[in-house]
Formats: structure tokens, sequence, C-alpha cells
């Protein structure tokens, strides 16, 4: 196990080295210099234009940068943003909660409604449910998430009146932030003492629209997976031998089929997790939700160098350790891989 | 099939308890709603973050809303909804006979505010002044390195160069020299940049070790005390009850970061704000049919404009730029570009500018005359050049690139064979500031107001040099019009010098004043006393709520 671990990690570093210097070129190849774009129009002067370039490091040649770029990131300095000034990792972590927050929340949503989903696709195969389940989940993963939740927002924001429209929490309240998760946050006892359950409900309601759009196309993929899955399983000869030993539907279904095809969900479930960022992009952008997501987007347009280059770095050491728990849970599911 | 008494149980106990889990989830959703409804509470959907929280070292819209109206207030401000000055901070200001020394006494028993993170122990006076100036005047100011020591909109308006000296003459009293006389220095006196923050605050924030914090917790005398800010969320004020000036009417300000256009028209919808920065244009017509919202419009403080290179063949020409001014068709691009949200300029000076010259008339739209005047110029089967299309929207001109086909269409009705060229902003601007191009698009909003920031910045002598008088066009009567305008301090005065410099502008077409474009604000019905600031920004000192 030690010399997996630790190879494990050996292969981390040329992965870390390669993605941070990709970030670093691919967004210096992007057209749009952040001097030019902080000075707009008034941009004319030469002067100013080189000072604050200066000012900024990016006077010097590329490479240089990079150098001096990772000498720093070595030291856990990712640099300021240009555009706030603040340390790049402090801006980081500052969001982290609420992206994770909703990245959890959509995961649970698909994973709660996926797998039966699938399992019940799978023992009536072929029939109209499952076909009308399997139509269902082949939309929800070709639906475009931008769409998807503005057409959630007018039907259950606008016009039911149901859920907000966007944000994490009514504007009237005010949560103190001590781990960033506001389904925490506002279960803090001073909280409850000065507004009561007001601020979790708000927290829960505002979760509602951004965890179906964002946890759409996990559900489709974890419910497609289950069934597929779970079908192979039920054609094995020891689900006969349950079958014909006369154990009960359920039984047969969830404690010998589920369980035996639960490794390749878990696998799939790992990965959804880890690319879940991408959903994170459009659906904090519609949903005015204060993440890493909307933070990036923010700041590709500012072409703010220093937070786009540690907030890739950052996304993908994420994922990667995500992967690599997975890496660990599979062996400890599967013998032959250990 | 008899189920087991064992897998009855399990079943039922599965259907219990996910009856049992729902039946809670609705309950708490139904029986609290999660929200607050607060009367006094007045929300405004704006559009992104702000950079920081202090109108010296910001130049963007966001973050100029979030604090410079809100936290703080200058010496000197703009009636809301105009560009006339009034005295603010300062009770009165004097001019020196020789234009050079602007004296301004200071208000007495002005507060600054009391949050959580700062308690005043003493009143508004001249050290407040001095520290706010010099941090971006004097490069040894402790403060000046804090948060980059760049201080764009003091530098591009030439603060840095006009300035001799700032001096304190008692507590209340404040001296600023001159090196010449520049009547717009009150304008630029009364923009954001020049707000006033407190020093005892700074020397707090020194002593602790935190003086970026001088930027991100602000501390103002201005109508609301900052409270809070959650990132890319939500930023929260509270009424000064102590404030100077007319006290605001709502208790809370809040502004609720969206930054997508429909988000925000659905969150109007929706009741969760009460007015919304700038709709889109698609959502301007059922924002009219909505009970219960408003729309309001206004001309915005700005030019959209052809400029033609006047150093390059053969742009030289007037007769050829004369030609060019009669083939554009202007009021088609209003309908087509602006989609009606603009109105067809004639002036360089937007008409909500005072000295603004409406005697003045436009080049008729005439493909024949411009014929034969491009046939008197010696090219009676026009040219070939090209057309840079601007490559970012801009309030001023949303689509260049559209612009530039229908300005295509139209010149080769008179032989004018137009190439479309464009490149990225950054380049767009290097390049144009330069003189490299022919004809271009290109626009302006203006700073403060003041009809210099206009004329001289545009089309000034030493604008050429400077790049941004993109015609590169210089006349002298114009220029001298323009540099006597700025030595002289009487606004009636400048009016005259300011018309008659337009008269030599249109004489000499040295640019096709395209549009100024209309300016929107959506709100919510009950919203009263908010008016829409030239200036661009959102005031909202005088807010209610019905």
């Amino acid at each position: 196990m030690r010399k997996f671990l630790k190879e494990k990690i050996l292969q981390l570093i040329p992965t870390l080295v390669g993605i941070s210097l990709l970030s670093f070129i691919v967004i210096r190849l992007v057209p749009g210099d952040p001097v030019m774009l902080m000075l707009g129009e008034r941009g004319a002067d030469p002067q100013v234009y080189m000072e604050m370039k200066k000012n900024l490091g990016l006077d010097k040649p590329m490479l240089e940068q990079y150098a001096i770029y990772m000498k720093n990131a070595v030291q856990g300095d990712f640099g300021r943003s240009l555009v706030s000034k603040r340390p790049v990792t402090k801006e980081f972590f500052d969001r982290f909660p609420a992206t994770l927050e909703l990245g959890i929340c959509a995961m649970i949503f698909a994973i709660l409604i996926g797998i039966p989903a699938g399992v019940y696709a799978a023992t009536n195969r072929n029939s109209m449910p499952d076909y009308l389940l399997m139509g269902t989940s082949l939309i929800g993963y070709s639906m475009p998430i931008f769409w998807w939740g503005l057409i959630l927002i007018i039907i259950f924001s606008v016009n039911l009146g149901i859920t907000p429209v966007s944000g994490r929490l009514d504007v009237l309240f005010d949560v103190p932030t001590v781990t960033g998760m506001l389904l925490i946050d506002s279960l803090n006892p001073k909280v409850i003492e000065m507004d009561g359950l007001g601020p979790f409900v708000s927290a829960l309601r505002h979760l509602i629209l951004p965890t179906i759009a964002m946890g759409t196309i996990p559900l489709a993929v974890v419910a497609r997976m289950t069934r597929s899955s779970v079908l192979e399983v039920l054609r094995a000869p020891y689900i006969q031998t349950a079958k014909a030993k006369g154990q009960s539907h359920t039984k047969v279904i969830w404690k010998h089929a589920f369980r035996n095809a639960l490794i390749p969900i878990v696998t799939v479930i790992g990965l959804l997790f880890g690319s879940i960022i991408t959903g994170a992009i459009l659906t904090e952008t519609i949903f005015s939700w204060p993440g890493i997501g909307k933070w990036l987007v923010a700041s590709i347009h500012a072409r703010d160098y220093p937070v786009i280059q540690g907030g890739i770095l950052f996304i993908a050491i994420m994922v990667i350790t995500i992967n690599f728990l997975v890496d660990i849970i599979y062996t400890y599911a599967n013998p032959k891989l250990r | 099939m008899i189920l087991s008494t064992q897998n009855y149980m399990e079943t039922l106990s599965m259907k219990h308890l996910s009856l049992l889990l729902s039946a809670f989830a609705l309950l708490v959703l139904a029986s609290c709603s999660g929200s607050k409804s607060n009367k006094s509470t007045f929300v405004y959907c704006s559009e992104g973050s702000p950079t920081a929280f202090n109108p010296q070292v910001t130049t963007d819209g966001t973050s100029n809303n979030a604090s410079a109206h809100t936290v703080y207030n200058r010496l000197v401000d703009f009636k809301t909804g105009t560009t006339e000055i009034y005295p603010s901070l300062a009770e009165s200001f004097d001019v020196s006979a020789d234009k050079l020394t602007y004296t301004f006494k200071l208000r007495k028993g002005v507060k600054f505010h009391t949050t959580k993170y700062f308690t005043p122990t003493r009143e508004l006076n001249a050290d407040d002044v001095l520290f706010s100036f010099n941090r971006m005047f004097d490069k040894n100011s402790e403060y000046h390195m804090i948060s980059g020591g760049t201080y764009e909109y003091f530098s591009g308006m030439g603060m840095g160069e006009l300035i001799e000296s700032i001096k304190k003459i008692n507590d209340y009293e404040v001296a600023i020299t001159l090196k010449k006389p520049e009547a717009p220095f009150l304008a630029n006196m009364a923009m954001s940049f020049m707000s006033v923050l407190s020093k005892e605050y700074a020397d707090n924030l020194s002593k602790e070790g935190k003086k970026e914090n001088l930027d991100t917790f602000p501390i103002g005398t201005g109508p609301y005390i900052f409270q809070v800010y959650q990132k890319d969320n939500v930023i929260k004020f509270t009424t000064n009850k102590e404030y100077f000036g007319e006290k605001p009417k709502v208790e809370r300000l809040v502004f609720s970061i969206t930054p997508d256009a429909s988000v925000r028209f659905q969150k109007l919808k929706a009741g969760e704000c009460h007015l919304v920065i700038e709709p889109s244009p698609s959502d301007l017509e059922s924002i009219k049919h909505e009970s219960s919202l408003k729309l309001m419009s206004g001309a915005g403080l700005n030019v959209g404009y052809l400029a033609m290179n006047t150093t390059k063949k053969p742009f030289d020409n007037l007769l050829v730029r004369k030609a060019v001014s009669m083939t554009l068709n202007k009021p088609s691009y209003i309908d087509a570009i602006y989609l009606g949200h603009a109105s067809v300029a004639k002036n360089p000076l937007p008409p909500t500018i005072w000295s603004y010259n409406d005697d003045i008339k436009d080049y008729e739209y005439n493909v024949e005359a411009a014929k034969e005047m491009l046939a008197k110029a010696g090219y009676p089967n026009g040219f070939e050049t090209t057309l840079w299309t601007l490559p970012v929207s801009r309030p001023y001109n949303p689509n260049g690139k559209k612009m530039g086909e229908l300005m295509q269409a139209d010149l080769a009705k008179v032989g004018i064979k137009v190439k479309l060229v464009s490149f990225d902003w950054p380049t767009y601007l290097k390049k144009s500031s330069q003189g490299e191009h022919e004809m271009l698009q290109l626009g302006w909003s203006g700073d403060n107001g003041d009809p210099d920031n206009f004329l001289h910045i545009l089309l000034g002598c030493q604008s050429v040099e400077a790049g941004s008088n993109y015609a590169r066009w210089c006349n002298s009567d114009f220029d001298k019009l323009v540099n006597d305008a700025k030595r002289i301090t009487d606004v009636s005065e400048r009016t005259k010098l300011y018309r008659q410099a337009q008269v030599i502008f249109k004489d000499q077409a040295p640019w096709v004043p395209i549009a100024h474009s209309t300016v929107f604000r959506a709100m919510a019905k009950n919203v009263k006393g908010y008016v829409i600031d030239p200036l661009g920004g959102d005031i909202f000192d005088k807010i209610e709520l019905e």
C-alpha cells in the first residue's frame, strides 16, 4: 500500500507542473492585455501603461515570469489578484465552501434519484416506465445548463413564486462565516437565537434550483450507469439461484444485484464529483452563486492572470485528489487491483 | 406473492421513512418562508463585485456605485441628477483673482461613520482632506503605495501635473494651488476619486499594521454606513443617522450582486430587488408591459463617432470629410444598432452637457450632393480606404462590426470602397492612438460633465500627441477657444467659447458624430426619488419605498 501511495504521489508532480505551465501559457495566448483592459479608452498614455505593467511584474519575459511564479507557488504563495490585489489563496478559500456546498447537494440529489431510477428501469426492462426514465435522462443529459437554469427560474421563482431567483441567502439575514457552508453556519446557536430557523430555511430554499440545475447531468449519468450495471448483474447465475431459492424480489434486487453492481457506479460518481466544477462555472453564473466558478469567469473576463493560474491549479489538485481517493476506495472494493 | 412478515416490515419502514422525510421537508419549507420582508430595506441588483471600497483606487462603475456616493462625500459634489456643482463637505469655496488658488472652507460638525471596526473620536477637519489628497498626490505619503500605488483617475485627469501644492490654513480651511489656471479643476474635485477619507482611521490601521483595510473596510462621511460585504454575493449598508445632509429615507441599502442581465430582470419581477442596473435591450419591451414595474430613461453622457484621420490622404481634404458626413445615414444606425435607444448626434458634446450648441445644423443625408463634392475634391469615382470597427460593445456603440457593415454599404453608394478591419481591444487602442488608421469607430463617456472633458481631450492639438485625438485633427482656432475656456472660471463666458468651438468642429468635420445612447433603469413601481445620474452612476441618497 505504501508503495502504491508513493507511486501515485510521484505521478502527481509532473501532472501539476504540466497544468501550471499550460494554464500560464494559454491565458497569455488569449488576446487581451490586463493593463489595457484596466485602462480602457484612457489607455493611450504609454508612460502610464508601462508603469502599470512594471508594477504588476508583467514587463518581464514570459519564461522569467513563470520561473518567479513557480518559485513562489512552491512556497505556497500564488500571487495576488490583479483586480482585487488580494492573495489568490485567500480569494479561493473564501469562495470554495459555497461551491463545495452546492456540489455536495447536487451529488446527493443525483444519487438519491439516479440510483433508484436506474434500478427501477433495470428491473422493468423494456417496459413503458423504463423507456420513459431513460428517455428523460437522455434529455436531462443533453440539456444546456444555462437554458435549463433560466427555465427553472421562470417556472419556480417567477411564475410559481416558490423559490428565490438567485443568491445564497435572503439579503436581510446575517450569518457569520464559520465553515462557509450556509446550511451549517445557519445552525449556529447565535443565529438561531436571533432569527430562529429562518436563515437555515432560506439557505435551503436558495439551494433548490441551483442543485437541480447542476445535478441534472450527473443524475442522468448515474441513472443510466446504474441501469446498465444492474442489468448486467441480473443476468448472473447467482441471481437466478437467489430467485430460485425463493428470496423476495426486493431482497434479490437490493441485496444481491445492487451491491455487486455498485463498483462501476462508485467510479462514475467519483469522476462526476471531480467534474462538477464544469457545471459550477455555468450554474454559479446563472444563480449568482458566489463560488469559484463565478469567480473564474469574472477573472477570465478581466484577464486576471494570477487568479486564473491559481484557480485552475487548485481545481486540478482537487480533481486529482478525488480521483486518488476513488482509486484507493477501488482497490479496497476490488482485491484484484491491490 | 405473499410477503413474509420481515420483508413486509422492511418495505413498510422504508416507505414510512421516506414519507416522513418528505413530510418534514415540506412542513419546514411551508411553515417558514425563509424570507423577511422589510419595507425600509432597499435592494439594488448590481452587475458585479466591487474591486475595492475606495474610489481613489478604482475606475470601474461597479466599485464607484458601491462606495463613492454611499460611503463618501467630496469637498464639492454634483447635484444628484445633474452635472451642477455645489459645496458638500466644504461649506464654501473661493477662487483667487489669478485663478490659481482655490480655498475651501470646511463644514463643521461632520461626523465619520462609527462601525464595528472603527469609532471616531473627532469630527472631519483639514487633516482628513490633506491625508486623502496627498495619498494620491504625494509619493512619500505612507499610504501612497498601498493597493498598488496607481491612481488612474487622479493621473488620468491630469491632477498630478496640475496641482502645485495642497496646504492646510487652519483646521477648517484648505488651499489648493494650481500651476496654471484650469476651470475644469472644480468639476474634477467633484469626481468620485476626490472623496475624503478619515485620517484618524488610517492612522489606527497603520498602528495595527492593516493599512490595506483602508480600501476594503471603508469609513466615510456619506449617507450610508458600510456594514458587510460577502464576496460576489451581497453588500449591506445601514443609514447614517448622523449624516450632515438630508438623511436617507430607507433604513438599509443592500446590493445584491447579480451578473446576468436576464436573471436581474427575473429578480426584479419576483420582487427580490427594487432596482436593476442596465436591463438588457431585449427586455425593455416586456418591462414596459409589467404592471408592477416602471422604466426610466435618460440621455447618456456619451458620444459614439467615426473619426477620419486628417493626417492621411484623402481625409486631409475637407471636401472628402464633408462628403463622408453626408453619405452616412445615421437614423438607420439608431434603429439597427441601438434598437432605437439612442439619439442622432450632431455635435461632439452630448446634449446633457452645458454649452451644447443646438443651433448647429447637421449635414443633410444626400448621396447626390456627396458625389458632387467628391468630384470637386478630385475623386469623381470615389476611392479605396479602410474602416476600423469597434471590437467591444459599448453603450455609445453596441455593435461596431454591424455598424461598420452599414457604413460600408452607405459609402459604396458614392464610390468609396471600404475594407473593414478590426483588432482585439488593446491592440485596437494602441494602434489607433498611434494614428495607424484611416477611418475609425470610437466613442467617449464623460467623466465630470465639463465640456473640456470632451472637446479638449478628444479634439485638442495636445491630444494628438497624447493619442486621444483619433482624428489627429489640430485646428489652431478651435484649439485656442478650448484652451482659453480652460482659463476662465465664469460659466457663461466659457459657454460662449465652447459654442464657437462646436461651430468650427462642424465646419471642419474631423468626425462624423453618430449617436448618444440612452440609459435605462428598471425598477419596482413603489420606488420613489430615484434620478438617473448623467455621469452614469447609481445614487441612492434620495430614494424611498412607498
